[in-house]
């Protein structure tokens, strides 16, 4: 295998550990990434995904440990880092009151993206996002979508060689999120463009070559998704009951199956649920008020290598 | 691979957008205009003509009259209220998170205070100066020396008051603790620096506060520069020069507090 050299990797972070008071908000991260890799931080609010985030857009100074962009040490080089990376926040960063083309050209300006470039650039990029006629609307005009779309703009106007993406999804319905993926491949193809995204939607996390899923500031789990699901025992079985405490306890004794319960439902990871659901049937007929067999998500892994469920609920994302 | 051949930006390049970036957010905002230049003129008129019959300037000869007195001082309230107008956006700007953008790009520091220090002190200047133009109504007659040491005491005041602004509102998350240093600081400071009453025939303790506060020679500067009443005190040379010196000093402190990254949570 080919060693890749330090300047070519987009971000590497080693032991990374910062801590709010007393909280361990990042306890010992490590990871790195291949260049023109599709890398996903995956986990709930609090798990650490944002700090990590912030630390890689230099906002925020680790406490321990080291965090670096194509070689540049985040805490030390900031803006060798800086003139590196392209950042969507969940909050487009455009001023409402200029126009999305004055917009873009203060950022180009404060990316240091030299002048003759500047107009092309804007007019390519407006073009190819499909904003063109938007150009001379104020940003304050534009529907959420276009203005994230513009703000996309922004984020990929200096060429960065990594782009990182505080939760794109939010606020985006699952074909504007299919297109924003088919942009960045097709930008991918043509630059070797790198991305980290944060991410709380487990759908999101099927975009990415490689998930890093993070729980209470710890890696959990690092691997491409479908080796992630791999991982699992065959299949989930899912199983509605009134009482489903003692249905678990009854499974757990009498089949000898480990059966958890988990938002009032009993849950089985088995290799064949499908062989499995007629025997439960016999068994349990009168406890059971629905059954149902699937293969195992990107939820389900987390719910094993975390114990504990997913909360999949964008109203508490704090934006 | 282009990774590697990232740009950077010079000091100016970003200076100046950031700089046009305040003033288009200006025009674009046309009560801010009209409110930070009649709010003072207000004030002006309606204090000015309610003082006129009890007010006479401690050491000068009786009849200078207190609209003529006030003026310099209402010049450096069009002064605050604007920068303080401007400054308070740095807040909105961290709320709507345009500000992260520009703090996580390779931008000087410098440039970041500079453009918005500067693009305020152009649109106060440039209020305060329009304000400027009614000074012979105030019985004060404007010539070419007049007008161009008004300015330059304007200038100095605003880049001091934009620096301070500034540092306020920088570790501040919202608007209404702004307001608040504002009305117990900002506006205190206004109104113990001889633009609302004279140094003399007050309280020695009240005497020693306004010695103490800087904007107490920018108010100064300015009325000496039109030739308004004055007690006897610091020549305009020496208020000009405490003046700058007060400038440099806010944003010498607005630099350091820019140039230190966050290490908690928040924004």
């Amino acid at each position: 295998m080919n060693r890749v050299e330090p300047a070519d990797v987009p971000v590497q972070v080693r032991e990374l550990v910062h801590t709010y008071g007393k909280h361990r908000a990042l306890d010992g991260v490590s990871f790195q990434m291949s260049p023109g890799e599709f890398f996903g931080l995956l986990g709930p609010n609090g798990s650490g995904k944002t700090t990590l985030f912030r630390i890689l857009s230099t906002l925020l100074t680790p406490a321990a440990g080291q965090a670096s962009v194509f070689g540049h040490d985040v805490a030390t080089h900031p803006d060798a880092v800086r003139s590196r990376i392209g950042i969507v926040f969940q909050a487009p960063a455009l001023d409402d009151m200029l126009t999305v083309e004055e917009n873009l050209r203060h950022h180009a300006r404060l990316q240091g993206v030299p002048r003759r470039q500047r107009s092309q650039r804007v007019t390519e990029l407006l073009a190819s996002l499909g904003l063109s006629d938007r150009r001379r609307q104020r940003v304050g005009q534009l529907s959420g979508g276009l203005k994230r779309r513009a703000d996309l703009a922004r984020g990929i106007l200096h060429r960065p060689g990594l782009l990182l993406l505080d939760e794109p999804s939010a606020g985006l319905d699952p074909r504007a999120r299919r297109d924003l993926w088919r942009y960045l491949d097709k930008l991918r193809g043509e630059t070797g463009l790198s991305v980290l995204v944060t991410t709380h939607i487990m759908e999101e996390g099927e975009f990415c070559d490689r998930l890093a899923i993070l729980d209470e500031g710890r890696l959990v789990a690092l691997d491409t998704p479908a080796n992630l699901r791999a991982a699992m025992d065959g299949t989930i079985v899912t199983i509605r009951a009134d009482k489903p405490g003692d249905l678990a306890r009854a499974i757990n004794d009498r089949m000898k199956i480990d059966a958890q319960v988990l938002d009032g439902a009993v849950r089985i990871e088995h290799a064949d649920g499908h062989a499995l659901v007629p025997r439960l049937a016999s068994a349990f007929a009168s406890q059971i008020a629905a059954i149902t067999v699937q293969a195992p998500t990107l939820e389900d892994v987390f719910v094993k290598r975390t114990g504990h469920r997913f909360e999949d609920d964008p109203a508490r994302e704090p934006s | 691979m282009n990774a590697t051949l990232a740009a950077r930006p010079g000091l100016l390049g970003p200076m100046i957008s950031l700089l046009e970036r305040e003033i288009l957010r200006f025009v674009r905002q046309r009560s801010r205009l009209i409110s930070s230049a009649l709010q003072p003129l207000l004030f002006w008129i309606l204090l000015g003509t309610g003082f006129r019959a009890s007010f006479q300037v401690p050491g000068t000869s009786a009849g200078s009259d207190y609209l003529t007195w006030s003026f310099p001082g209402i010049l450096v309230l069009v002064i605050l209220f604007t920068a303080v107008f401007s400054t308070i956006s740095i807040i909105e700007d961290r709320q709507a998170g345009f500000l992260q953008a520009v703090l996580a790009s390779p931008v000087p520091r410098l440039a970041i205070v500079l453009g918005k220090v500067l693009g305020a002190t152009i649109l106060a200047v440039g209020e305060a100066g329009l304000v400027l133009l009614a000074a012979p109504l105030a019985g004060l007659p404007l010539s070419v020396s007049s007008i161009f040491l008004a300015l330059l005491a304007l200038t100095g005041i605003s880049l001091a008051l934009t620096g301070i602004g500034f540092c306020m509102a920088w570790r501040m998350d919202s608007t209404q603790g702004f307001h608040m240093v504002m009305n117990l600081g900002l506006l205190p400071m206004w109104l113990l620096s001889g633009a609302f009453f004279p140094l003399a025939g007050t309280a020695p303790w009240l005497r020693l506060v306004m010695t103490i506060n800087p904007l107490t020679y920018g108010v100064r500067a300015v009325r000496l520069a039109l030739g308004a009443p004055a007690a006897p005190g610091p020549s305009l040379a020496m208020s000009l020069g405490i003046t700058a010196l007060f400038a440099a000093a806010t944003l010498a402190t607005a630099v350091l507090l820019v140039r230190t990254r966050a290490d908690g949570p928040g924004k």
